[in-house]
Formats: structure tokens, C-alpha cells, sequence
């Protein structure tokens, strides 16, 4: 029983308690840890080396993946993705913090530096509530607002997901996205978080 | 990676306990047996609400309405977390448990507040917590249990904080979790199932308090080929809902265990007519096998997120001018339930009478208590529906009280509160997603007013005479409450629940407010008393959040305001001052 508890903590703990783990294994738990897989750290052995595009796919599809193009993404219906692993050609969905909303709103509304993240209209944040880690996925259409179903935190989209109501203390991280082609890819390197 | 390392991380990463300094001046600890538990000495909380009964009852009377403005900090100390507290302080011989979220436990001295072990379980980085709270702990023999948000269920050295077994009880990936307090009776530690919201389906078991091991589950959704298996339409119980989260009440007389189940799953009623047992009911479990003894189902077919969890508080009083071992139960569905219990297990009802406004029942048969409801206040697909009580109901979990000296029976209730659901969607089950059925912009939105408009009053605490069926007396005021409460021999109600972080002392005869507290935070949890060395303590956990949190965006929202209020958990322990 104890091994079992080991082996689930172990792949989802903070950075800073794995310091008995090797180095590859520290930066997955990183990267996990910051809420999202950045297309640089699973580089293999490429930790500071330019990163690969980084496309994205959506998170209900259960085959058949395609990356995500700006047109998928349809005005103020967000939609859950994942990070698209193209050697295997599948969503790198083997953390649930790796989930990612995606979302098409009025350029004009959003603020410079949000609109300087975003692609055609379409932004994208790390989805998991920064209070209690549920899914941030709910557009409220009154309020203009993405809300968080477990405890009703709720974000505003055009201002770099700051919170404007609930019990949330801090932003949904924003995720830079670029066109990478025909498809939207995450921007990279990401911002640092604390514990990086 | 090799042993030592595992060992090294386990001792950093895993769940721990960390004992302080000595110098807390506790005698041994006493064991806690059957015989205690079935006659808990006054002086003591051993508990979820100080008896097997649900009563949240003290006999001490030093601390009275003579005296109670004289109430004074004893001591208090920071839970070092965030989010809803909600559990009593348990009490046993001078030691005290609390926990909270994050499936924390603290031992303290319970006279100094020195803090004697702390247990943290380390929660999955990823778990999705749509209740992160905890109702406290059980007592038995020399252990210490607590039941987790990642659904384990954990016995701990009740000096020494050390995990003495930990047991996985449900499938945290399906988000199966606990938030109850468990029951500890004749040898076993018993648990109830959340998750009735992402379609688990409900269960009690019970694991053997020295070894951990399970003895029995009883499903609380009737499979095909029991008895109530033909409720569900084909694999439908299968993620029916019906969930356990509040501790079940217990005849140990007749080994009976009491649990209030929750609602059917998923929200919309389309796709499994019928009556849905045992979803919205009391079910009378033998405690050695978990066998179906009776049951009584408050509602068939749910369509309103009443859930029925509060186990009936087990009160043997006159009702209608008749003595009935009576289960008294006050309904998220608005009606105050009064059952009678025979030895059997089985229950038979006796009255219903709304406590708080309900537009959704247009009849109650008075022989089996059965409802009948108004289709156009029943939600479902292809229609909005407007109905009262809201979906938190006249009364969530925060448990009643009953007091044997005023003979009252008192709720904590929500009046004036009303919800209006969307349209139904389609649904399909998901493992680890949500399995409501409506959009979720329209729950979160569902709040609303009676007749349109900010009521001059919403909370009630109501004192009840279950023989007449009359309200004694009632406290209003002009806002929510979550508001667990402790009645005393002293002929006190203590309580919080209010989003001014006051918490009070009522008369228990009149309902007139005797003492106020400003507390750190609001106060959601369960209050408890106890004795040492002749002096009356009244203890209880400041900590906002959860449920309460959540109404409070639904008032926001009507009144186009931000309400603040502070979260941080904080124990705050009374006494008289000199």
C-alpha cells in the first residue's frame, strides 16, 4: 500500500520535494508542477536548445487527433486542449494539469498585452483553478467571465485571466500562442513560475 | 530508485506526523470503548455530534444563560490552511482532535492548546477537490480516524499522530471522495461515498477499526434483482449518485446504523424514471453486515439536487400526542420529516411539515408521507424551471440540534431562497468529469429570490416542538447561514454560520441572542463542549468556504456585489472568565 501512495506522489509532487530524483525526472515534475508541459523541457536532452512547435489538440477527442487550427475554436465557446505530442501523434494527457482552455473573443475588448498573446482572437490559459485545481471551463455569456464550476472563482479572459470574483488568489497562467502554419502553437519559452 | 532513497522521500514526500515538545501535562490516554460511546460521559466530545444520537447536545450547564456574557478566549490556534472548515473539536479526557481541509489532523492539549502532533496526508497535485473540507474524526480503542478527500481512510496512534493502517476505500480517478466524519461502533469504523455530482455511486462501509480491513459495502443504489433494483431503468444505478457524506446516526440497541443518502445522478430525471432508491432517504444499515434493514425515501425521483444526507437525529419524544422512537430529520426539500423506528429497522412515517417555503409539493400522502409534486416546478429537459427551496435546500448538511430539557428540536434553516434551472443537456457518464446534466453557467446562476426580490430576511435559526408540531420560537436574519449547532444544559444554542464572522450564543427557550464573538473568519463548523478540571469549554473552528462561499457568489450575483469574506482556520476555545 505504502509503494502505491510513493508511486502516486511521486508523479505529481512540487519540485521543490523531489530532490532525491534524477535530473530528467525533476524536470517532468517541474514542468508538471507549473501546470502545463512546455514544449522545451520534453525536448529530450534539450532542456536550453530552441523548442520544437508546440501544437495543441482537443481534449475530448478520443482518436483521430488533429492540432488545433484558429478556426476550431469557435467565438466565446471555450473548449479544453492538450499539448499534441507529434511523434506519437497523440495529447499529452498523462497529467490532467496539463489541460489547457482555449477560446475565440473580440480582439478589440482584450487588453495590449493579452492580445499581444493571442492568434486571430484565440487565447489560451492553463486550465486548473488556481484555488482548488478543478477545471476552469465555464463561459458565463452575462458577465463576459470563465468561471470555475467547483467554487465559482471567476477569471476575466481579456486581461490575462486575473480574478475578478470568488475565491481564486491569483490568475489562470496565460499561454502565449503563435500561428504555426495552418495551427495554433504554444509560444515558447514560457514565462517562469516560482519553483522552475 | 533504490530502498534508501524511497525511504528518504517517503519520509519527505508522504504523510506525516510530527510530534511537539513534550510538557503537555495529559495523563494516559483513556481508550475509548462500546460501552463509553453508548453512554458518553459529559465532560467529553468523543463524537462527530456528542452522542450516538445526533442530538449535538452537552449536559454541562456551568456555562448558562446566566452567565455566558462573561464568555471569554481561552485560547485559540491557526489550522495553517485555507477553505471551509467544518469539523468539531474532539474531545476525550483532555486531548482534542481537529481536522481540516486537506485532511489535516492536530491533536492539542485541549485545556492549553498546546498542539501535541499534527498529521498531514499528502493530496494528489492533481485531484480535483469540489469539496476540500472534512467533518472531523472518530475515536476507537487507541486510535485516532480520519477519512480523506482522496478517499482513504486512515488510523492513526491517538498519542503519537503515527499512521498505525491506511486503507484506499473508493476510486479517487472515478473522484470518489470523503468529507464525513467516520462512526465507530462494536469493532468497526464506518464510511460513507461523495461524488454523487460526478457519478459515483453511494456507499457505506465498514473496515475493521484494528487491521483496516473492509467487512462489507452496501451499495446505496438498488441493483437489478434486490429489492428496489427495478427503480433504475437498466445499468442506470450504476452511476446513480445517492451519496454518504454526513455521519450516520446509531441505535446501539438494536445495532442499527442511520444514513441520509443523496441525490440521484445525473441531475435530469429523463433517463432514469422511476423512484431512484435508496437516493433522498434514511437507510437503516445492521452494523454487523451492512444489511438493508428499512428505509424511508423523503422524495422519489429527485430532480431538484436535494440531497437527504443528514442522518435523522434519533429522538424518543411524543409526536402527535403519541411516544415513537422518533428519527426527526429537517429536508433540503424544505420539510421538517418525523419517522418512527422499529426495532426491526424498519421506518414508518409519522408527520411532515415545511419549516421553510416550498412550491415544488402540492400533497403528502399521511399514511406513507409520499409527495406528490407540481410538474411545472420540476426541472428537466426542454424547459427553465423555477422552484423553492433552491438547490441548497432549506437546509444543507449543517446538522439540527434537539435539547432533552427545553424538549425543542432545532434548524438551522434557509428561507425565501429559490433556484432556477436551465434546460437540461444531453449527458453522458465520464469517468472523472462532472455528471450534472445542466450547463454549468446555469447552476452557478441558478440563485434566485422569492417573488423577484431581496428578501428582508433569508436565515432562520427555528426551535421546533415535534409534539404539536408548532415553531417555538424563531431567530431571523437578513442573510444566509451555515450554521451547525451546539446545544447545551446551560439552556444554550451556540453558533456561526453567518458571512459577518459572528459567532453567538442563543437562549434556547426564546431564541434571544445572549453573546457575540467576532471570530477570525466565518464559522461553518460544528461546535462542541467539554470539562477539564471543572471548567466548561466551548469549542468550535473558524474558516470560511465551500458551500457557503458558493451562496454567497449566487447573493452577489442577485445584489451586483462583492462580498468578502476572510478565509484561514482558526480553533477558538471559550470559557468563562473570572
Amino acid at each position: 500500500m505504502k509503494q502505491r501512495i510513493f508511486d502516486k506522489t511521486e508523479a505529481t509532487s512540487p519540485p521543490e520535494s523531489a530532490c532525491a530524483t534524477n535530473t530528467d525526472r525533476r524536470r517532468v515534475i517541474s514542468i508538471m508542477a507549473t501546470g502545463l508541459v512546455s514544449p522545451i523541457a520534453l525536448t529530450p536532452g534539450s532542456a536550453h536548445a530552441q523548442p520544437a512547435a508546440q501544437l495543441m489538440v482537443d481534449a475530448s477527442a478520443e482518436a483521430d487527433f488533429k492540432p488545433l487550427r484558429p478556426d476550431d475554436i469557435q467565438m466565446m465557446k471555450p473548449i479544453l486542449a492538450f499539448p499534441f505530442d507529434a511523434e506519437t501523434g497523440t495529447p499529452k494527457k498523462e497529467s490532467r494539469l496539463n489541460k489547457m482552455v482555449v477560446i475565440r473573443l473580440p480582439e478589440e475588448k482584450m487588453t495590449p498585452e493579452t492580445r499581444a498573446r493571442s492568434v486571430a482572437g484565440v487565447v489560451a490559459y492553463s486550465s486548473i483553478c488556481t484555488h482548488q485545481g478543478c477545471d476552469v471551463k465555464t463561459w458565463m455569456s452575462k458577465e463576459s467571465v470563465l468561471a470555475c464550476y467547483c467554487h465559482a472563482s471567476k477569471f476575466d479572459l481579456f486581461d490575462g485571466a486575473k480574478v475578478v470574483a470568488g475565491p481564486a488568489s491569483s490568475a489562470l497562467r496565460a499561454i502565449p500562442l503563435v500561428l504555426n502554419g495552418e495551427f495554433l502553437s504554444i509560444a515558447a519559452p514560457l514565462p517562469p513560475k516560482a519553483g522552475e | 530508485m533504490n530502498f534508501k532513497l524511497k525511504t528518504l522521500a517517503l519520509a519527505i514526500l508522504g504523510a506525516t506526523a510530527v510530534v511537539a515538545q513534550a510538557g503537555s501535562n495529559l495523563g494516559p490516554y483513556a481508550p475509548v470503548t462500546d460501552a463509553r460511546l453508548e453512554n458518553p460521559e459529559s465532560k467529553n466530545w468523543l463524537m462527530y455530534r456528542g452522542n450516538y444520537s445526533g442530538w449535538g447536545y452537552s449536559p454541562l450547564d456551568k456555562i448558562n444563560t446566566a452567565n455566558v456574557k462573561k464568555l471569554t478566549l481561552a485560547w485559540s490556534s491557526a489550522t495553517g490552511v485555507t477553505e471551509g472548515h467544518q469539523a468539531p473539536p474532539i474531545v476525550n479526557n483532555g486531548y482534542m482532535y481537529v481536522t481540516t481541509p486537506n485532511a489535516q489532523v492536530i491533536a492539542f492539549n485541549a485545556k492549553t492548546g498546546k498542539e501535541i502532533w499534527r498529521y498531514k496526508k499528502e493530496i494528489p497535485a492533481d485531484l480535483l477537490m469540489l469539496h476540500n473540507t472534512n467533518r472531523g474524526v472518530a475515536l476507537y480503542g487507541n486510535k485516532v480516524y480520519v477519512a480523506t478527500v482522496d478517499s482513504h481512510l486512515i488510523a492513526l496512534d491517538a498519542v503519537t499522530g503515527k499512521v498505525v493502517w491506511d486503507k484506499e476505500v473508493g476510486d479517487v480517478k472515478a473522484l470518489s471522495y470523503i468529507t464525513l466524519a467516520p462512526l465507530a461502533a462494536k469493532g468497526k469504523i464506518l464510511v460513507g461515498s461523495s461524488g454523487g455530482e460526478t457519478g459515483v455511486r453511494g456507499f457505506v462501509a465498514a473496515f475493521d477499526a484494528d487491521t483496516g480491513k473492509e467487512a462489507w459495502r452496501t451499495f446505496m443504489t438498488a441493483a437489478p434483482g434486490t429489492p428496489g433494483g427495478d427503480t433504475w431503468p437498466g445499468d442506470t444505478h450504476k452511476q446513480g449518485g445517492a451519496s454518504v457524506w454526513i455521519t450516520g446516526t446509531y441505535d446501539a440497541k438494536n445495532n442499527i446504523a442511520y444514513w441520509g443518502t443523496g441525490n440521484p445522478a445525473p441531475w435530469p430525471t429523463e433517463g432514469r424514471k422511476g423512484d431512484n432508491l435508496y437516493s433522498t432517504s434514511v437507510v437503516a444499515l445492521n452494523v454487523d453486515n451492512g444489511d438493508i434493514k428499512g428505509h424511508h425515501q423523503y422524495h422519489h425521483n429527485d430532480a431538484w439536487d436535494w440531497d437527504e444526507v443528514s442522518a435523522p437525529v434519533l429522538v424518543d419524544t411524543k409526536i402527535k400526542g403519541r411516544k415513537v422512537n422518533g428519527a426527526i430529520h429537517a429536508g433540503r426539500n424544505g420539510y421538517l420529516w418525523m419517522l418512527d423506528r422499529q426495532q426491526s429497522g424498519k421506518i414508518d412515517f409519522v408527520n411532515a411539515i415545511p419549516y421553510v417555503h416550498n412550491d415544488v409539493f402540492t400533497s403528502i400522502d399521511s399514511k406513507t408521507g409520499r409527495p406528490s409534486y407540481s410538474a411545472e416546478r420540476t426541472p428537466g429537459m426542454g424547459k427553465a424551471v423555477n422552484f423553492c427551496p433552491s438547490l441548497w435546500g432549506g437546509k444543507d448538511w449543517p446538522p439540527e440540534a434537539w435539547n432533552p430539557k427545553t424538549k425543542l428540536f432545532y434548524i438551522p434553516a434557509n428561507n425565501n431562497l429559490c433556484s432556477e434551472l436551465p434546460k437540461a443537456d444531453e449527458i453522458t457518464y465520464k469517468k472523472g468529469d462532472l455528471y450534472i446534466g445542466y450547463p454549468i453557467d446555469g447552476v452557478l446562476g441558478s440563485l434566485r429570490y422569492k417573488d423577484g426580490k431581496k428578501p428582508a430576511t433569508i436565515g432562520e435559526l427555528q426551535a421546533w416542538d415535534l409534539n404539536t408540531g408548532k415553531l417555538a420560537w424563531v431567530h431571523k436574519f437578513d442573510r444566509p447561514i451555515w450554521s451547525p449547532l451546539l446545544t447545551t444544559g446551560g439552556n444554550l444554542i451556540f453558533t456561526g454560520g453567518t458571512n459577518d464572522k459572528i459567532f453567538r450564543a442563543f437562549d434556547a427557550k426564546t431564541g434571544k441572542v445572549l453573546w457575540e464573538y467576532n471570530m477570525p473568519s466565518g464559522v461553518t463548523a460544528v461546535p462542541s463542549s467539554f470539562e477539564i478540571d471543572g471548567e466548561q469549554y466551548i469549542a468550535v473552528q473558524a474558516g470560511w468556504g465551500i458551500d457557503a462561499q458558493r451562496m454567497q457568489s449566487g447573493i452577489d450575483a442577485l445584489d451586483a456585489q462583492v462580498t468578502m469574506v476572510p478565509q484561514g482556520g482558526t480553533v477558538m476555545v471559550f470559557k468563562l472568565g473570572k
